[in-house]
């Protein structure tokens, strides 16, 4: 497909803008010469026309959830109900501007403020920000937090380590480096769970808290929790809760009562806003009552007496701005919808079929496929190729192949713990029926692995491109476009 | 699999060549096998001082970004620059491609497996993956 600079065709189009206020030519005296343009913008000249069907092209060759089942374990990407979108398009939410004064978005205000009471609700926290724009950013925002806090106490000189399982999102020794500590792995038993003994052995006066996903990345529900809290807290550090898995326990389990500290929710992954692609995010982070004062600023504050919304920027030992303004908004708005759709109990059932679809779709796939910790799962779980590789496919292969049932792969290679892993998370928005024929093609996909090994690893075929030399791509990567 | 005789190795699948008080190490024939193909490779700085089995490197493959450790204690004094254009060679030739050298007094040297003991860490059946 060729690009819009390759489509260009010199005065095709005919728009033309409106005379500037200021004369271009007054330019030069109102901006420093080495700010100014010399050289052409470069844009490419297309027809109206042209320029639609260029972007809507483009259009039919992604695949998202609206287009079929998306099963990338730990990213749920289950389906969002377009009247959240409805919700963050109405003019009140969509024509505002953050440099309007409070007063005149009084009830975008207090959707915000509802939606961090909702949250802080729902996973046991005591206060909430939504400024943060993304999963990582909220872990990023949460454990400057902890950082703040070890700070004010005098231990953050000490306390400069934080211990991460090995089976961790990448995300979490990458934000502890990011915040200038020393990751330490802690060890999965042979159960997928933390060890016990290890974490004990890697704890002491040099840590400053664990990073911990529940249900973890195998899709498995740390049931030892009470007891990994009560270890980290008497070694004086604090316990960070990855929510990227929240889809698993919401309105059944509450990260607080478990003994976190902090928490970060992926409001685009439970609270169904559409995500992928690197489209807008949000990760509000919750936090317990003694860490509340180390939030960023601002934080928005009701008035209960006068019933007025007011942001509060006398903060002394907030960490200060984490995002322009206040976060994501329009993503807020769909979290909220969406919460105010289902009400507490429609969440709790959305994790109970969640958890069921993940059960259901991983006992299908037992019959022909390697499941490494085959016991009852959350919301996603684990297979393998063992039993498809005494014929050389690999789950890349098996991953590829599945492209052509229609189909997204699943998430492969990770976690880390797993040898060449396919980690499959249905989410609560698939029908069994869909859920059987994910697995009929995956069952398909193993018979060709017996008689035709070729067919699985020449994989995919019926996309525009078909397997692709990752290594090549890889090791010699082109990264921007270079004209003719 | 191949193991060769005259390496030392390390239960993260790191081999060790001792060259008087320098020591090579690179990965072994099973890490860059199960690694897959490696597409890019972090060296430590010249200088650079490591505990025994702290991480000093990084490679990349395909699949994962992998932690290299420096089994014994020690000083980098060369690193196998040539493999920042052609990682591609840790997979051809493991014990060819070191990664870095360190000067070292032997510590952490104990903790290292001959090369019978290393072999059962690299288990046969997962060879056809």
């Amino acid at each position: 497909m060729k690009l819009l600079f390759e489509k260009e065709v010199k005065g095709s189009n005919r728009f033309r803008f409106p005379e500037p206020e200021v004369s271009a030519d007054a330019a030069p005296e109102m901006i420093p010469a080495e700010h100014l343009r010399t050289a052409d913008l470069g844009i490419p000249e297309l027809s109206e026309v042209e320029a639609v069907r260029h972007f809507t092209a483009l259009s039919k060759r992604a695949f998202g959830v609206d287009d079929g089942p998306y099963p990338l374990g730990s990213c749920t990407m289950k389906y969002t109900p377009k009247i959240c979108e409805a919700a963050a398009l109405l003019p009140g939410f969509a024509d505002i501007h953050p440099y309007q004064s409070p007063w005149t978005v009084q009830g975008a205000l207090k959707l915000l403020y509802e939606l961090q009471r909702d949250l802080a609700q729902l996973t046991g926290m005591d206060a909430f920000t939504l400024q943060p724009a993304a999963g990582a950013h909220g872990e990023l925002c949460g454990m400057m937090i902890v950082r703040a806090y070890h700070k004010s106490t005098g231990a953050d000189a000490q306390r400069n380590v934080v211990l991460v399982p090995d089976s961790a999102h990448g995300t979490n020794p990458a934000t502890a480096a990011a915040v200038g500590y020393q990751v330490r792995e802690v060890k999965s038993g042979p159960d997928g769970l933390v060890d016990l003994e290890d974490l004990k052995s890697k704890l002491g006066g040099d840590v400053a808290g664990l990073m911990l996903t529940n249900p973890n990345t195998v899709g498995l529900f740390e049931k030892n929790i009470e007891e990994i809290s009560r270890l980290v807290h008497e070694a004086g550090g604090l316990l960070y809760y990855d929510g990227a898995n929240l889809n698993a326990i919401v309105g059944v389990a509450r990260p607080g009562d478990m003994g976190f500290d902090v928490c970060h929710v992926n409001l685009h992954k439970t609270f169904a806003t559409p995500h992928g692609g690197g489209g807008p995010g949000a990760g509000g982070v919750g936090v317990k009552d003694f860490l509340a004062p180390f939030l960023p600023k601002p934080v928005i504050e009701w008035n209960e007496e006068e019933d007025v919304y007011t942001l509060n920027r006398d903060l002394p030992e907030s960490i200060g701005k984490i995002k322009t303004f206040y976060g994501n908004f329009g993503v807020c708005v769909k979290a909220y919808a969406y919460i105010r759709l289902n009400g507490f109990a429609g969440l709790r059932a959305v994790a109970q079929h969640a958890v069921l679809n993940a059960n259901y779709l991983k006992k299908r796939l037992s019959a022909r496929y390697e499941i490494p910790f085959d016991v009852i799962c959350k919301h996603e779980f684990v297979a393998t190729n063992a039993r498809q590789a005494k014929n050389g496919v690999r789950t890349l292969d098996i991953a590829k192949r599945l492209i052509d049932f229609g189909y997204h792969p699943p998430t492969i290679y990770f976690p880390l713990i797993v040898n060449e892993a396919m980690m499959f998370e249905p989410t609560e928005t698939e029908s069994k029926e869909r859920l059987d024929e994910i697995a009929a093609a995956m069952n398909t996909i193993a018979d060709e692995a017996e008689t035709d090994p070729g067919k699985v690893k020449g994989a995919p075929y019926t996309t525009v491109i078909g397997r692709v030399d990752e290594t090549r791509a890889a090791r010699h990567p082109v990264l921007k476009y270079v004209s003719e | 699999m191949n193991i060769p005789q005259e390496l030392f190795y390390s239960k993260e699948h790191e081999w060790v060549r001792f060259e008087g008080n320098k020591a090579y190490i690179g990965i072994s024939d099973y890490a860059q096998h199960h690694l897959g193909d490696i597409v890019f490779v972090e060296l430590p700085e010249i200088g650079a001082e490591f505990a025994p089995m702290t991480e000093a490197a990084v490679v990349e493959s395909v699949k994962a970004v992998s932690p290299v450790f420096c089994p014994v204690a020690g000083k980098v004094v060369e690193v196998n620059e040539a493999l920042l254009d052609t990682p591609e060679k840790v997979n051809e030739a493991p014990y060819e491609s070191f990664l870095f050298a360190v000067e070292t007094d032997g510590a952490g040297k104990e903790n290292l497996l001959s090369a019978e003991a290393y072999a059962p860490l690299c288990p046969e059946e997962e060879e056809t993956l």
